[in-house]
């Protein structure tokens, strides 16, 4: 009890003496000895100020304006505009994407296959940031990024496999469709819990730091995707550890059905940057031309700097979120009519065409062959046998334990004895 | 999540001294090792799995340590040293997030790193739960094999140690066997801690190593200086016997060498006792080669009762051992409540309720 006492009038009196040292110093305003562990500057003021949040939102980079012309300003800049050859590769994989999806899409319609997700109005950002990185860099992807995979080299054949789970999908049927992954051009194969890929993608960021292979990761991700707590994780862990990575914000206003207005309040997610401290860019995500300088940018200064970057890219998810929404129950129809008209790909389409690279003539033609040889290899991939069903133990752990192949086993005697009641490939 | 750490444990016991008393429920005994791993000096537990640790960061170069306050040696001292070998690149503090240190740690191991993490305590391991059970352990799975997180280790401090209540006591295993692609393995002593800590490292697939938090002082054996591994997947027989089998892990197996001890001396009965070591993949076929020789079984475990992994062991006897059993399966653990400071020797699945239990069963 002694001791307690005395301890607490020692410690009232440097709270005491705390409080006059404080006042002395804010009334002098010159304070140089005191420091605070994690911020960089100590100042003092005497006036009790609420700090609100700017009202301004941050403005968007755009390099190409809806009639696909390069805006007035932009010399200022130095513009990197890909060669002939890259540009067109970007363009008709845009249009590529778009058509597979209106194949899959309508296929799952049928119901030939169980589920899918479309890109639409948002194959700029996928494709013009592909484009921006080197094909060593790890993509982590949360599903709406086929077109990244698409740049990278994935065939429409092995979409397609993937969608209906057959015998030459690489992940063995074992993931609903979309949920692609290529060890081979770098794409780590998608999940559908949300957000889990980010602290994931800054541990791989934090290895290519380590091994000092010239590397860095790219991890995408919706906005709504940005609210799980794994996204503060990945965040706070990149920019402490200082991580080569590039966080591409996919902000296409809505997740699901809850509009990004109701998923934030802040200016949207690169507001998150200075909290963090990490660097941020904000895009015109329909601009392609816009995104790939962009990513051009973020991944030399996370490789330059070993830092983090936050890039959002503003877009509008014109399709539904996927095959099992119907999104005119929480939009209306002329809003996504309105951002028809901002299609990315029209606009590169209309750059192209100002530069001659591209007439509706090309555009019939490869839209036509493009329909063409997707279909071919839909009917193809949807002849193909599933895999064993022997293949659902596999790939568990490692090995497969004991306790594993007894299951195996006891399904096997199963199936013997019951072999008209399931359908075996 | 931050914990009251093991200072702050140590120092309140001080500070209550006479109010309550914190002598452990168990007696530690020390392994009876043979000498094939070489030369062997005394060593706690926390000393082993330091030594292990130390161990994998000195021959594989792309492996490191993380956490929350690994840095400075954790609040267990298990990481001591290893930043000052090492370098703060390879031994580094995390923030405070399990979330992300698990998330992290499985990008680590998809790149390819040796990545050993640390949760500060098992029970705060919930946080993570997300990225342990959808994410690590479904990542070779979901794949086809083409990406996979093997090089992830999970270390975290775990079980009863005299006062920690809800937040510092857990036995959350069965929460994880639960979880196909994950291996969960305990160890009872400081030397199986470090053979078995290297055997989760190296192993192919993504571990949980639970170190049962009490014995990390008190737990001391000859343990080998060199390098050794213990197979995962197998449990160890650690006293033959007759009319019972008692199974347990972690610190509960001492409880059970007890009672054995005391069965064997005050009432003639032959108790043959088993250290399940890795709770999945279990060895079922070493627990069911001993029930059919006794036709008696305990399963005691710090874990409340109901979803406890003992059930999981229960019904797996029964069915494999159903003609060989002479009473029922018995199940001795902590009670299905949160775990309770003032009221911890009333909770714990002690030697006398072990006891009576072995008696029971015996007169059944």
């Amino acid at each position: 009890m002694m001791y307690s006492s005395v301890m607490l009038k020692r410690l009232t009196n440097l709270n005491f003496f705390k409080k006059q040292y404080m006042l002395y110093s804010s009334i002098s305003g010159n304070i140089q000895d005191l420091s605070y562990r994690g911020i960089n500057k100590v100042n003092f003021i005497p006036t009790l100020d609420i700090n609100e949040p700017s009202l301004n939102s941050m403005p968007i980079f755009r390099i190409l304006d809806d009639n696909g012309d390069i805006v007035s300003n932009c010399n200022s800049v130095p513009v990197i505009i890909p060669e002939n050859d890259e540009l067109l590769k970007m363009y008709k994989s845009m249009v590529l994407l778009s058509i597979m999806d209106k194949i899959l899409y309508e296929s799952q319609r049928q119901g030939r296959i169980s589920f899918y997700m479309t890109n639409e109005g948002e194959e700029a950002a996928q494709i013009g940031s592909a484009a921006g990185i080197h094909f060593n860099d790890q993509v982590y992807g949360q599903y709406r990024e086929a077109g990244v995979l698409l740049f990278r080299g994935f065939t429409p054949e092995q979409f397609m496999n993937q969608c209906f789970g057959n015998i030459e999908d690489l992940g063995k049927g074992k993931q609903m469709p979309v949920h692609y992954g290529s060890k081979d051009l770098n794409f780590v194969t998608l999940s559908s819990p949300l957000t889990t890929q980010l602290p994931q993608a800054v541990g791989t960021a934090y290895s290519f730091k380590l091994l000092k292979n010239n590397r860095c990761t790219i991890v995408y991700f919706g906005e709504g995707a940005a609210s799980e707590g794994d996204a503060h994780a990945a965040f706070n862990f990149a920019s402490t550890l200082n991580c080569p990575i590039i966080f591409f914000c996919r902000n296409n206003g809505f997740a699901i059905s809850t509009p990004a207005n109701e998923q934030y309040r802040g200016d949207g997610i690169i507001s998150h940057g200075p909290g963090y401290g990490i660097a941020t860019i904000r895009v015109d995500g329909n601009d392609i031309l816009a995104v790939y300088n962009a990513t051009l940018k973020a991944r030399e200064y996370v490789m330059t700097n070993t830092r983090p970057l936050i890039l959002e890219a503003m877009t509008y998810r014109r399709g539904h979120h996927s095959t099992s929404d119907d999104s005119t129950a929480y939009r209306s129809k002329d809003e996504i009519e309105q951002w028809a008209n901002k299609n990315p790909i029209t606009r590169l389409k209309k750059f192209l065409e100002k530069k001659n690279l591209w007439n509706d003539q090309y555009e019939l033609e490869y839209t036509k062959d493009t329909k063409k040889q997707i279909m071919q290899m839909f009917a193809i991939a949807s002849k193909k046998n599933k895999p064993n069903w022997k293949e659902m133990f596999n790939d568990v752990y490692y090995e497969i334990p004991d306790h594993l192949l007894e299951q195996m086993n006891s399904l096997e005697n199963h199936i013997s004895h019951y072999p008209e009641h399931y359908v075996i490939e | 999540m931050h914990a009251i750490n093991k200072y702050s444990l140590f120092n309140v016991s001080k500070k209550l001294c006479g109010c309550f008393k914190y002598a452990s429920h168990f007696v530690y005994h020390p392994e009876q090792i043979s000498n094939k791993f070489g030369k062997t000096n005394k060593k706690n537990m926390y000393q082993a799995i330091n030594e292990a640790m130390d161990l994998v960061l000195s021959k594989d170069s792309n492996s490191v340590v993380f956490g929350e306050d690994v840095g400075f040696g954790g609040v267990f001292r298990c990481t001591s040293g290893l930043r000052d070998r090492y370098g703060k690149d390879r031994v580094f503090n995390t923030p405070l997030c399990e979330q992300g240190i698990i998330g992290f740690g499985i990008g680590l191991a998809v790149a390819g790193t040796t990545a050993i993490a640390e949760i500060q305590f098992a029970d705060y391991m919930f946080p993570a739960f997300d990225q342990l059970v959808n994410e690590a352990a479904k990542y070779r799975y979901r794949s086809g094999n083409l990406f996979d997180c093997g090089k992830l280790t999970v270390r975290t401090p775990c079980s009863a140690v005299g006062h920690g209540a809800l937040y510092h006591s857990q036995s959350p295993e069965s929460f994880y066997a639960h979880s196909p692609g994950l291996k969960i393995v305990i160890p009872r002593g400081a030397h199986k801690a470090k053979g078995l800590l290297l055997s989760c490292i190296r192993d192919p697939n993504p571990c949980i190593f639970f170190e049962p938090k009490m014995m990390y002082r008190l737990a001391v054996d000859d343990v080998p200086d060199d390098d050794y591994e213990f197979p995962l997947g197998k449990a160890d027989v650690l006293i033959k016997g007759r009319d019972i089998t008692l199974i347990g892990w972690g610190t509960q197996v001492h409880v059970l060498l007890e009672v054995a001890e005391i069965a064997n001396k005050d009432f003639g009965i032959s108790c043959e006792v088993i250290d399940l070591v890795t709770i999945l993949p279990w060895d079922k076929q070493t627990v069911a080669n001993s029930v059919k020789k006794t036709g008696r079984v305990i399963v005691s475990h710090e874990a409340p009762l109901t979803g406890g992994f003992g059930a999981e062991i229960a019904a797996s006897i029964q069915e494999e051992c159903f003609l060989y059993l002479e009473s029922p399966i018995r199940r001795v653990t902590g009670y299905d409540t949160p775990f309770p400071h003032v009221f911890e020797q009333f909770y714990l699945p002690n030697k006398w309720k072990c006891l009576q239990a072995v008696k029971e069963l015996v007169n059944y």
